[in-house]
Parts: structure tokens; C-alpha cells; sequence
């Protein structure tokens, strides 16, 4: 037997006994603390967060992880219904479909805006992929905790592989966008091109809360049951169904709610993909108190012409329409460097259920 | 000797789990307002205290099985060693990464067995063609066979656990935490992964076995701890005086034994010669 010294305890002085039966047993640790023992041969603590270039790099070489992960989930989703695939499709048509119904048919509403289905759907499409990015999220850890305890590999993968996931869908959804569009009679223009940057930017929020809220959701049960009335109140505060500016608040307020940025991206998308909104977005033309006054009398009338809601143009912008870019870029980074931090403060922590 | 190289090293070891909603709270709305308006705090957190300062250290090359009642404590360290449930007090220091196999740990019940196996491969780190490469060795070794392009909530649960233990001693693992997943394979799969985790032994690996087929543990460990309510027991390389204390203990009947080899000696079945 070779291993004497694992059976030498502390005051016991017959190293190089052999195992016998019968003999007693007695701990077998090394002298001195056994946390100078475990650095000296160069253990780290099992429950120890990597620090976080290493978990980056760690990250990265998970990206085959994250798109199969992804890929097998959507498959899931879809494969207990009949239809099974089609709902990526369905999904959003139906959507459209229903504000068709209640806003096209029933409630013949235009709040001043020219082209306000197209202006809808669009606005609808851009908040539902925030919004489901956060709902999803909120559960990924709960989700995948058999997976989390079973295999070791950096947890933020999960989150960012639902996002990729609504990103998959919301790239089915622009298709079915881009025919509702050109349906209601929007010319299809290079401007479109601009839609795939500004989704790009929500991406990279939607990661960045996607992270904060898998770790809030893993600990705080809470959270989930708060969920769906913090996302339809920010449904209604990110003009959605309305123009922001026309709304009868203080400036300084329309201001907070124009560039916070569900309400940003909304924007921008809709004025890559509408031209009815490029041109009349308030302060798309120079100032003019009386059109601008007539636009707000008239304009929202049912049967208004497409040409004299065209004059919401003649009004003030509240923000400068320039620097919707910025906000977007700036919310995406933000929300990026916060969630990403946020989450890896708990890496360890996250198989506890 | 200098190849003993320690790969785990657990120091004083406390872990404490916090049951939230457990007794002494009735769970009504009106329970629940008083606690969030102060007048009772956190009543309804129970702790549990579940490893109550162990110490040891498991070197390169040991199995280590892991003995004890239920509720003793073993999965609570298993899952610690693995880095998953933070320390309340003390630590556990590790070389390299430990992963955890356990009878309930399906992966993604609602996937294939197929991409279970593709995205667990992925997991731990293989590239695409590594994936690749070793997918066939994986199903074969679990001997799930057709089952593979079903849904894993499909299995029984002997072919989950082989499953799942197949991919994940399809790496050599630095540490392996096996946790009575082989508790529900059959017979034949008992000798593979027997072997397997002879293999793994050998690929310079440490191996913990929780298990209640005592004569698992002592083919298998060359190293056991017994546990008690969170606390060791006796722990040693001396696996089959153990077991019998533990057997003793425990109020079953002594084992018959090889006076030389320590091997069981069973009466019902005629020993080969």
C-alpha cells in the first residue's frame, strides 16, 4: 500500500501501517489550515465567480451552445401544436389581425396620424419583442435548472440564448411587417435598410435587460407576478397606439417619455419603414404655428385627408428628432454593460434554485 | 508522496438552505401583509442547516463514496463540491471543475435525446467537431438506441440517467460527482459505467459516488465517507471496515466476507471457481 501518508492523522506515529481491517478510522487530513493547503497547491474556491474577461472569453466559446440551445428551444415551443412551425408566423398575423379588427373596423380612430394601422402594427411588433424578451428571461433560470446543476458553463448563455430566440421571431415578424406595410400602401424605399441597425441596438438592450431580469426572476419569485403590469404600463407610456407629442403634458415629460427606449426604438423603426411617419414626424418641417394649430383641430377627424394629418410636420419636436440615433445607441450600451454586470455578480449563485 | 495531488479540499463546510414559505406561517394574504408592514419578520423562512462543518481532502485518482441515511447530507455535498450552492461558512476548494450527475437532473425533458446530447456536448465546451465526433460513442454508450429522436420525458428513467450519464463521462471530467445515477440502469449498464469510472479514474480524474448499494460503493471507491445530520461520521481508505460499521449501525445483518479479500461472499449464489 502506497498511500501511508493519507493515513498518518495528527499524533498518530505509525506512518507506514498498511489498510488492515479492523484497524480505527481516523480523519486523514494534513496538518495546517486546509485553506493554506488548498491555495498552496493551487484549488480555488468551487463556488468562485470567474472574473469576468475570462467568463467573456468563456462565453464566447459557448456561442455554438447558445444558437443549438436556441434553435432546440424554438423547436419545442412549437412541437406540441399541430401546426407546429407556422405560429412563428401565425403569431404575428394574428397580432396585426386583432388591432386590424378593433382599430381599422370597429373604432375608426386615426389620433391624427396618417396611416395609423400601419403605424400600429409597427409600434406593436418593436414593443412585443422588448416585451417578450423580459417575460421569457424571467423564467430562464427556473427553466433550465436541471441543466444549470448538471454541466458547468457560463449561465449567461441561457438568457442570451432567448433573446436570440425573439430575435429569430421578430425577424419573421418584420416579413409579415413589410407586407401589412406595402398592403396599406407604403412605398417600399432604401430607408428600410435603416430598420436593421435600429433592431440590431434593440438587441443589444433587450440582451442587457434580458440578463438583469434572469437574475432578478431566479431569486425574486415576486418579480414574474409583477411582470405583466410593469410591461403594460410601459406599453402605454412608449406611444404604442399614439403620437407622444401630441400628448397634453408638460413638455419636460413628454420629453422623459420620448426618449425612454422601447419608446426609441419604436421610432426609429417606424421611421425606417414608413414614409407617412418620416414626413410628418413634428418638426420634420419648419415651424409653423397656424398649420400646425389646424393639424391639431382637424387633423384627428375621422376622414381627415391623408394630406392635412401630413401637417403634424409643422409642429414642434419635443426632442430633436437627430438624436434619436444617439439615444438608441446609448440605451443599447447601457442596458448592455448594466445587465451583463448585474448578472455575473451571481454567477455562482444561480444553481440554488 | 508528490503524485498525490489534491483535487478537493472542503474546509469546515457549512451549508444552510432557506425554505421560504415552510411552517409556523398559516401562507394567507393577511400573514403575508403583516410581515411586508414589519410587525412579523420573516416569519415564514425556515433554515436549514444541512452540512454542519465537514472536513476532508480527495486527491487525484480517488473514487470517494459517499455513505449515509437519507437526508444526511450527501447530495447537499455533492452539489457543493460541485459549486453550486455557495458556502454558508468555510469553503470548498477544488482543481478544476466539478460536474454533478443526479437521478433527478434531467437535462431539457421536452428535447430529443439527440439534442440533449448535441447541446450538452456544446455546454461543456466541445467544439462542433468534437460534438460530432463523439455523438455516436455517447448514444451507444447509453444504449438508448431508437428512443434517441424522442422527447427525453419520454425515457424511463433508467434510460434517462444513462443518458445523461453518458454525456456527461463522455469529457473527461475533472471532478465527477456521480449522485445514485446508476441507481435505476439495469445490469449490464452497471458494469459499463463501473468501467467507465475506472477510465475516468485513470484520466488523472476524482470520482464521488453517493450511493445506497453498499457493494457498489465497495467495488467501486477506494476512499468513504459516512455522514450523519450534516457531519462525518467516520471517513477512510479502510471502505470495507466502514461499511460494515455502518451496516451495524444501521441495524442490518453482518456482511459474510473473504477473510483475505474482504470481498462479499454470497450464500445464494454459488461462487464460481
Amino acid at each position: 500500500m502506497s498511500n501511508d501518508r493519507r493515513l498518518s492523522a495528527p499524533g498518530q506515529l505509525s506512518a507506514g501501517d498498511d489498510l488492515t481491517i479492523g484497524g480505527v478510522a481516523t480523519a486523514d487530513l494534513p496538518e495546517g489550515p486546509l485553506a493554506e493547503f488548498a491555495t498552496a497547491h493551487g484549488l480555488r474556491p468551487a463556488a468562485e465567480r470567474p472574473p469576468i474577461g475570462r467568463y467573456l472569453q468563456s462565453l464566447w466559446q459557448r456561442r455554438h451552445f447558445i444558437m443549438a440551445f436556441a434553435t432546440a428551444r424554438n423547436i419545442a415551443m412549437y412541437t406540441e401544436a399541430r401546426l407546429g412551425q407556422l405560429w412563428q408566423i401565425l403569431t404575428p398575423l394574428l397580432n396585426a389581425g386583432v388591432y386590424f379588427l378593433v382599430f381599422g373596423l370597429l373604432l375608426k380612430i386615426n389620433r391624427g396620424i396618417p396611416n395609423y394601422l400601419g403605424f400600429l402594427v409597427t409600434g406593436v411588433f418593436v414593443f412585443n419583442f422588448t416585451q417578450r424578451a423580459f417575460i421569457t428571461t424571467s423564467t430562464v433560470i427556473t427553466d433550465s435548472l436541471p441543466l444549470i446543476r448538471a454541466l458547468r458553463f457560463p449561465r449567461a448563455a441561457l438568457p442570451l440564448a432567448y433573446v436570440m430566440i425573439e430575435l429569430e421571431q421578430m425577424a419573421l415578424s418584420m416579413v409579415v411587417l413589410a407586407v401589412i406595410l406595402v398592403l396599406t400602401g407604403e412605398p417600399v424605399t432604401w430607408y428600410w435598410l435603416l430598420a436593421i441597425p435600429a433592431l440590431l441596438l434593440q438587441t443589444i438592450f433587450n440582451i442587457g435587460v434580458g440578463l438583469a431580469t434572469a437574475r432578478l426572476g431566479s431569486t425574486v419569485n415576486d418579480f414574474s407576478q409583477l411582470l405583466p403590469f410593469l410591461m403594460r404600463t410601459w406599453l402605454y407610456v412608449s406611444g404604442v397606439l399614439f403620437q407622444i407629442s401630441t400628448l397634453a403634458i408638460n413638455r419636460e415629460y413628454v420629453a422623459i417619455l420620448q426618449i425612454n427606449p422601447v419608446a426609441i426604438y419604436i421610432t426609429l423603426i417606424r421611421e425606417a419603414m414608413l414614409k407617412t411617419q418620416r414626413l410628418s414626424q413634428p418638426g420634420a418641417k419648419p415651424f409653423n404655428a397656424q398649420k400646425c394649430h389646424v393639424w391639431a383641430t382637424l387633423g384627428h377627424h375621422v376622414g381627415a385627408s391623408q394630406q392635412l394629418q401630413m401637417d403634424s410636420a409643422y409642429c414642434h419636436a419635443v426632442t430633436n428628432p437627430a438624436h434619436y440615433w444617439t439615444y438608441g445607441i446609448a440605451w443599447a450600451l447601457l442596458a448592455l454593460v448594466v445587465g451583463f454586470y448585474f448578472f455575473w455578480r451571481a454567477e455562482a449563485k444561480y444553481g440554488r434554485g | 508522496m508528490a503524485a498525490d495531488k489534491p483535487m478537493v479540499v472542503v474546509d469546515d463546510l457549512h451549508v444552510v438552505y432557506r425554505v421560504y414559505g415552510a411552517g409556523g406561517d398559516k401562507g394567507t394574504a393577511a400573514t403575508a401583509l403583516l410581515r411586508i408592514m414589519g410587525r412579523r419578520t420573516r416569519g415564514s423562512i425556515r433554515e436549514v442547516h444541512a452540512i454542519r462543518g465537514v472536513s476532508f481532502v480527495a486527491y487525484r485518482g480517488d473514487a470517494v463514496g459517499v455513505i449515509g441515511r437519507n437526508g444526511s447530507g450527501k447530495t447537499t455535498l455533492l452539489r457543493a463540491v460541485a459549486g453550486l450552492l455557495p458556502p454558508e461558512q468555510g469553503n470548498v476548494y477544488t482543481d478544476g471543475e466539478g460536474a454533478l450527475l443526479g437521478v433527478n437532473a434531467a437535462l431539457l425533458d421536452d428535447l430529443t435525446g439527440e439534442r440533449n446530447v448535441v447541446l450538452g456536448c456544446l455546454a461543456m465546451g466541445m467544439t462542433k467537431k468534437e460534438t460530432k465526433d463523439k455523438y455516436e460513442g455517447i448514444v451507444e454508450f447509453s444504449g438508448v438506441g431508437d428512443f434517441v429522436d424522442l422527447p427525453m420525458k419520454t425515457y424511463s428513467s433508467g434510460m434517462g440517467s444513462r443518458l445523461r450519464f453518458a454525456i456527461a463521462a463522455s469529457k473527461s471530467q475533472d471532478i465527477l460527482l456521480v449522485d445514485e445515477a446508476l441507481a435505476t440502469g439495469d445490469a449490464e449498464f452497471r458494469v459499463k459505467s463501473h468501467a467507465r469510472i475506472q477510465e475516468l479514474r485513470k484520466d488523472a480524474g476524482t470520482v464521488f459516488l453517493v450511493a445506497h448499494n453498499l457493494e457498489e460503493v465497495e467495488q467501486t471507491c477506494n476512499r468513504v465517507i459516512w455522514m450523519e445530520r450534516g457531519q462525518i461520521v467516520t471517513q477512510g481508505e479502510n471502505v470495507i471496515e466502514i461499511i460494515d460499521q455502518y451496516i451495524a449501525a444501521s441495524g442490518g445483518a453482518p456482511v459474510d466476507r473473504d477473510p483475505v479479500t474482504g470481498a462479499r461472499i454470497h450464500n445464494r449464489v454459488p461462487a464460481k471457481t
